[in-house]
């Protein structure tokens, strides 16, 4: 992570105009309806799903019914006789790998376990582990196929709670994993690959200084992000040795990279066409199916489209770790921190790599804390390798350290909103693991937290109770790429690489409708595939407004300052001396818009291209304070969610309904998180609730509407201001919620989900005097 | 061709029939036994068939047999219901749903609408899911199936229907063909309810369906059924719940000890819709609110 | 090999004959026998909506009805919603108003919604968070589809009157 945000010299005067006031925008901040949302609203959006092509064979996927077996032999001779069947493969068909990391721009895998992750090599190491596939003539031929699989498995002792896998008596996973601490690695192999250790201060002397220090545990079940879309690839291995993938990815260029690291071939030999994409949260990043339909391609000559059922969604791709917290804190009778100590243990499912760096990162981030020890552990089990979803292991973290603020606060007779008022970061606090904040909005969405109709307001009714958590998330800048046509009727035609998922193609347009003085509906936004922009990471952390309409405005003065030389060559005056205002050009007395001026690029050079490519330092850092009120069924222990508030740091709204929109969908996640989702294994480490209608993500009828506080502090490292605001609103809900049901029948519930029977048991507890 | 229960996902290669009258549907089951499937709704049977977790041939539909998209009611002699009536019919019929509230309450809840327009009552009960949310309503309501088979037709009560999971009195060739439902008269009540963790689209954790009926001069209970869904291998009805009632007072403190009594007979496993120990304690919970509703709609009839 | 049937049935308002085996879903047969992609597939068992069409009236989960099974039926699909040259109130709303974001669950929300305000031109909110429970979205948190709902009910009574 880089310490310290250095405004764009170039571009920092947009923030403010010459008197220091807040800016006026003539696009930036209205609500333009999304250039794609016509086709969205009439079914004519083309997902990956949508795309036929000729000749296409469909292939499936025979997975693993143990969550953890070594493979003694496939026979796949019967599968391959069956009339229909184009290709069979195993993982001895994928090239044979080394251990190599490869940096997927947001986090990074190691190739050979990616490999063995798309089809298993010599072991099984979850329920639904792909073992083989089948490219067939129809899907239901496909399907039939991989009943005839003969696969002899071993099957060997499971392990799936974190707890029990750092055992030293623990069925390993892997033999060659062996944990590394500070740089060192074990002698012997563990299910712990890497063991994180951050301190600050003398935390041992300041906890003894310390008039209050709570100490609690905490428990997180694995949830998955849960997009409505099944994942989705077809790919096209041609006879030139060229490979086509349309696929549903978060970012085309990852899928290539990894796509070519798997296969072996070089990234030019790949284009990967990003269709409409129907929802990814973080678990669209990682490649499943794309090498796997490409082997299978080249196997059988024809194109080969594979497509995830709802199971497999649940049971082969990456969830969000279920963990254990322990954590520590100590304050002064006046409500200052002195202290925090935090024990993390996060699963990463089958292979090394999950969550657990943003979980120790993201778990002292609020506050400022003097003196701090962090440690981390990443824990293999026998679930599927886990994944980003939304603020990756922050959620978690926030659920163990705001829980604890809230008791700190009750214990203390302070209100919550003022505890973390005393005690929260601003711009040159540090966090515990080292960088110093730039200019934040934390204490701007307390302020408003606290000033809201929500907080204002009285709750009355019994079992009813109000809660308030706060959360953080980096948000990341990376690499942008975007170009722009000017073309004759005055408009721009903008191409970029992110993926839309909910809007940024609209948003970014924005940006360069803002800086070129256009209207949103002037600007034609087109998401490119991987041979028609330049590279762009994923979308992701929060990027995408941010980094891709960095790019974007930085092509629209790209163009700005072509369009000034070909008014230079109209006016015969150097380029220099013609302003641009309002998408006015002007020279003295003479003056052409920005319309006029398109007209007349043939006779004055010929087309404008503006373009750019961008790579912003650092995080936006991302704040968010939630409110909510719930009911409790005392009998049933049914939470139901009253009101909701989400207040949060935007930098800059450049379409507030989607910054609104992104606040809603994540707490509505994180409230899905907080009291019904969950993986459920039985003793035999099989998921119980793979299907829709048993892992219980929030229906229309569960939920209020959500009301949302968007709060401006601009980012210095943008020019329009703007910063992340897709993950925070994750964060805060699963704390928020918990001190809302110890407000209302005053138990305190530790383990997520906070189902209805955890929270029944709780009560029963209470009363027995437990 | 090894059956792997459970992971499977499309169809295998079936035959479609659709049966336009019982005797040609009860012809076709007789002939192909266990290998064929009756399909009303077809939103438990098609998803059954596609997971693995059902197997069969032929697929029957009974959708265009007339006799079974029939319903009718009359004061005097009662409901009857066409096995295939879809569930939206039920609760859109006023008359029918002011007169078999527990019937309308479970045919209101069963998925959402997109499956309410297909699902009916009957397949419901041929599911013979022991979470089912008709099956206790129509024991409260008291109703009987009327079944054809190759030997003609019989009647049982819905009471005696179920068997285990998933399994039902239906001998080979039979086919249930309609409900017919008592009719109703003054001062009685019916409630059906099942918690869920969700407020929709979620299978019971328990369900209750009760019915009762007070005597008009005191408000005393004359007459009650109840059963559980949810807490044992098949819908449980409790007739001892329902004699001990009679003659109580319709108090709340009557109702909990009613509750009481009918969590003595749940026998529930502990699965992902919940602990066992949990749902013992919501069936005292549920069986307490259903009788309060039920009572509450009987004093207004 | 069974024989595939010949199925005859309207889409849309138009006459539409196709050939499918008993085995596949309307969902399947629209989706890939007459290349109707509007209709999704999020988890073909009947519990995400997104697959929703009109069949006779109602709304159905197409992934949960055979293709055999719609002989003689009357079909409306999301791609039936707008006319020729305009979008459909409900369509408009939902544009408008920001209810969806990675649009995957739109068309199903959009077919619910039309046969709802068919059905029930004035719904409350609950009525509204009641009827659409069986349409799971996952990315706006409904908040803006249910303001889209009231909005495309009010403009629509507006309309008739």
């Amino acid at each position: 992570m880089a310490t310290k945000i250095k405004p764009d010299e170039k571009t920092a005067g947009d923030h403010q105009n010459a008197n220091g006031a807040a800016p006026k925008y003539k696009v930036i901040g209205t609500r333009p309806v999304r250039h794609d949302g016509v086709d969205k609203v009439t079914g004519r959006a083309l997902y990956g799903a949508d795309v036929h092509l000729t000749g296409l064979a469909h292939g499936r996927i025979l997975r693993s019914p143990h969550p953890h077996a070594r493979i003694k032999s496939i026979d796949r001779s019967a599968a391959e006789a069956l009339p229909g069947v184009l290709a069979v493969i195993t993982g001895k068909d994928f090239p044979n790998l080394k251990d190599k990391i490869a940096d997927l721009g947001e986090g990074s895998v190691n190739l050979a376990d990616l490999s063995a992750n798309c089809l298993a090599h010599d072991k099984v190491l979850y329920k639904g582990h792909a073992v083989a596939a089948v490219a067939a003539v129809n899907a239901h031929v496909a399907e039939e196929a991989l009943k005839l699989i003969k696969v002899d498995y071993e099957p060997l002792p499971q392990v799936n709670w974190v707890l029990d896998a750092m055992r030293e008596d623990a069925p390993l996973l892997h033999d060659n994993v062996f944990t590394s601490e500070m740089g060192k690695l074990a002698k012997k192999p563990s299910n712990v690959p890497v063991h994180l250790h951050f301190e600050t201060g003398d935390v041992d002397k300041a906890f003894a200084t310390a008039d209050v220090v709570i100490e609690r545990e905490f428990k997180t079940a694995t949830v998955h992000q849960g997009y409505i879309e099944p994942h989705v690839s077809i790919a096209h291995w041609n006879r030139d040795g060229h490979i086509t993938i349309w696929t549903s990815t978060q970012g085309s260029f990852t899928a290539r990279q990894q796509s070519a690291e798997l296969l072996q071939v070089p990234v030019s030999s790949i284009t990967v066409i990003p269709c409409e994409i129907g929802g990814g949260f973080g678990g669209k990043i990682t490649v499943y199916l794309e090498p796997v339909a490409a082997i299978l391609s080249r196997k059988c000559g024809k194109p080969v489209k594979m497509v995830m059922n709802r199971t497999e969604c649940f049971e082969g791709t990456g969830p969000t770790p279920g963990s254990f917290i322990r954590l520590k804190l100590g304050a002064k009778k006046d409500g200052k921190l002195v202290a925090g100590e935090a024990w993390l243990a996060y699963d990463a499912g089958a292979f090394p790599g999950g969550m657990i760096g943003p979980g120790c990162m993201c778990v002292f981030s609020c506050y400022e804390f003097p003196n701090a020890r962090v440690d981390g552990y990443d824990v293999l089990v026998n679930k599927p390798k886990s994944a980003a979803y939304r603020a990756p292991g922050s959620t978690q973290a926030a659920f163990a350290c705001e829980s604890v603020m809230d008791e700190l606060a009750e214990r203390l007779g302070i209100d919550p909103i003022e505890l973390r008022q005393k005690n929260a970061v601003h711009e040159g606090s540090r966090r515990v693991d080292g960088p110093t904040y730039p200019r934040i909005g934390f204490v701007e969405t307390l302020e408003a937290a606290k000033n809201s109709d929500h907080w204002k307001s009285k709750l009355t009714g019994p079992n009813r109770g109000r809660g308030m958590a706060s959360g953080f998330w980096f948000n990341i800048g990376l690499k942008s790429c975007a170009a722009a046509n000017v073309n004759a009727d005055g408009t721009v035609t903008l191409i970029e690489g992110s993926t839309d998922i909910g809007g940024t193609r609209t948003s970014i347009a924005m940006q360069l409708a803002e800086t070129l003085g256009l209207g949103a509906e002037d600007v034609h936004p087109q998401v490119a595939d991987t041979d028609s922009v330049g590279y762009t990471d994923v979308t992701g952390g929060s990027r995408v407004t941010f980094a891709t309409g960095l790019a974007a405005y930085h092509a629209g003065l790209d163009i700005r300052e072509q369009m000034q030389a070909r008014a230079a060559i109209l006016w015969d005056c150097k380029p220099e001396a013609v302003t641009w205002d309002d998408s006015v050009f002007r020279n003295g007395d003479r003056k052409i818009t920005f319309k006029e001026l398109a007209g007349k690029l043939n006779q004055t050079g010929g087309p404008i291209v503006g373009r750019a490519a961008v790579d912003p330092e650092g995080p936006t850092n991302g704040f968010a304070t939630h409110i909510v009120d719930v009911e409790i069924d005392p009998e049933t222990g049914k939470a139901t969610i009253l009101r909701y508030t989400a207040i949060q740091d935007a930098g800059k709204a450049i379409h507030p309904s989607y910054v609104e929109g992104q606040m809603q969908g994540g707490s509505v996640q994180g409230i899905g998180w907080a009291l019904n989702e969950e993986y459920f294994y039985d003793d035999q480490g099989k998921m119980r609730n793979a299907s829709y209608l048993d892992y219980r993500m929030p229906t229309a009828l569960d939920l209020p509407m959500i009301e949302t506080i968007i709060v401006e502090v601009p980012n210095p490292a943008h020019p329009y201001g703007v910063r992340g605001v897709g993950e925070a609103p994750i964060v805060p809900p699963p704390a928020a919620i918990a001190a809302a049901i110890h407000n209302a029948i005053g138990v305190r519930l530790r383990e997520l989900p906070m189902a209805p029977h955890r929270v029944w048991a709780a009560l029963r507890d209470k009363a027995a005097g437990k | 061709m090894p059956h792997r229960r459970g992971e499977s996902y499309a169809l295998k290669e079936i035959e479609y029939a659709a049966a336009t009258s019982v005797d040609e549907a009860v012809g076709l089951l007789a002939a192909r036994g266990d290998k064929a499937r009756v399909m009303a709704g077809g939103t438990d049977i098609i998803v059954q068939l596609r997971e693995g977790l059902r197997d069969a041939d032929l697929i029957v539909d009974v959708k265009k047999i007339p006799e079974m998209m029939q319903f009718s009611y009359d004061p005097a002699k009662g409901l009857h219901l066409g096995a295939s009536v879809p569930c939206y019919k039920i609760y859109g019929d006023e008359k029918i749903a002011a007169a078999y509230p527990a019937l309308a309450d479970a045919s209101r809840i069963i998925g959402g609408w997109q499956i309410q327009s297909r699902a009916s009552i009957g397949g419901n009960l041929c599911n013979s899911s022991p979470a089912a949310d008709s099956i206790p309503a129509l024991i409260a309501q008291d109703a009987k199936c009327t079944i054809a088979g190759p030997s003609g037709r019989r009647t049982v009560p819905v009471a005696e229907f179920c068997t285990s999971p998933g399994r039902n009195v239906l001998a080979r060739g039979e086919l249930l063909v309609a409900l017919d439902f008592p009719p109703v008269g003054k001062r009685e009540g019916a409630r059906y309810l099942r918690f869920i963790p969700r407020n929709e689209m979620d299978i019971a954790v328990v369900g209750v369906g009760v019915w009762l009926r007070l005597n008009e001069k005191d408000d005393t209970i004359a007459a009650a059924r109840l059963a559980l869904a949810a807490v044992a291998p098949k819908p449980l009805a409790a007739p001892e719940v329902g004699t001990w009632l009679v003659g109580k007072p319709a108090t709340a403190a009557t109702f909990a000890e009613a509750g009481d009594r009918a969590r003595a007979l749940a026998k529930p496993i502990s699965d992902m819709r919940g602990p066992a120990e949990y749902r013992v304690h919501l069936v005292g919970v549920m069986t307490t609110r259903a009788l309060t509703g039920a009572a509450e709609r009987a004093m207004k009839r | 090999m069974v024989k595939k049937s010949h199925v005859s049935t309207t889409i849309n308002g138009e006459a539409v004959e196709f050939l499918c085996e008993p085995r596949q879903s309307l969902l399947e047969v629209l989706r890939d026998t007459l290349r109707l992609t509007g209709a999704k597939e999020g988890c073909n068992n009947g519990n995400c909506g997104a697959c929703t069409v009109i069949l006779d009236g109602v709304p159905v989960n197409s992934c949960l009805v055979l293709g055999v099974e719609v002989e003689g039926s009357k079909i409306t699909t999301i791609e039936g919603i707008a006319t020729e040259s305009h979008l459909h109130p409900i369509q408009q709303c939902f544009l408008e108003g920001a209810a969806l974001q990675c649009g995957v669950c739109t068309p199903g929300f959009i077919v619910a919604t039309k046969a709802l305000l068919d059905h029930n031109p004035n719904p409350t909110e609950h009525d509204i968070r009641f009827e659409l429970a069986g349409n799971l979205c996952r990315c706006t948190g409904y908040d803006k589809i249910i303001r889209a709902v009231q909005d495309a009910a009010a403009v629509l009574q507006e309309n008739r009157s």
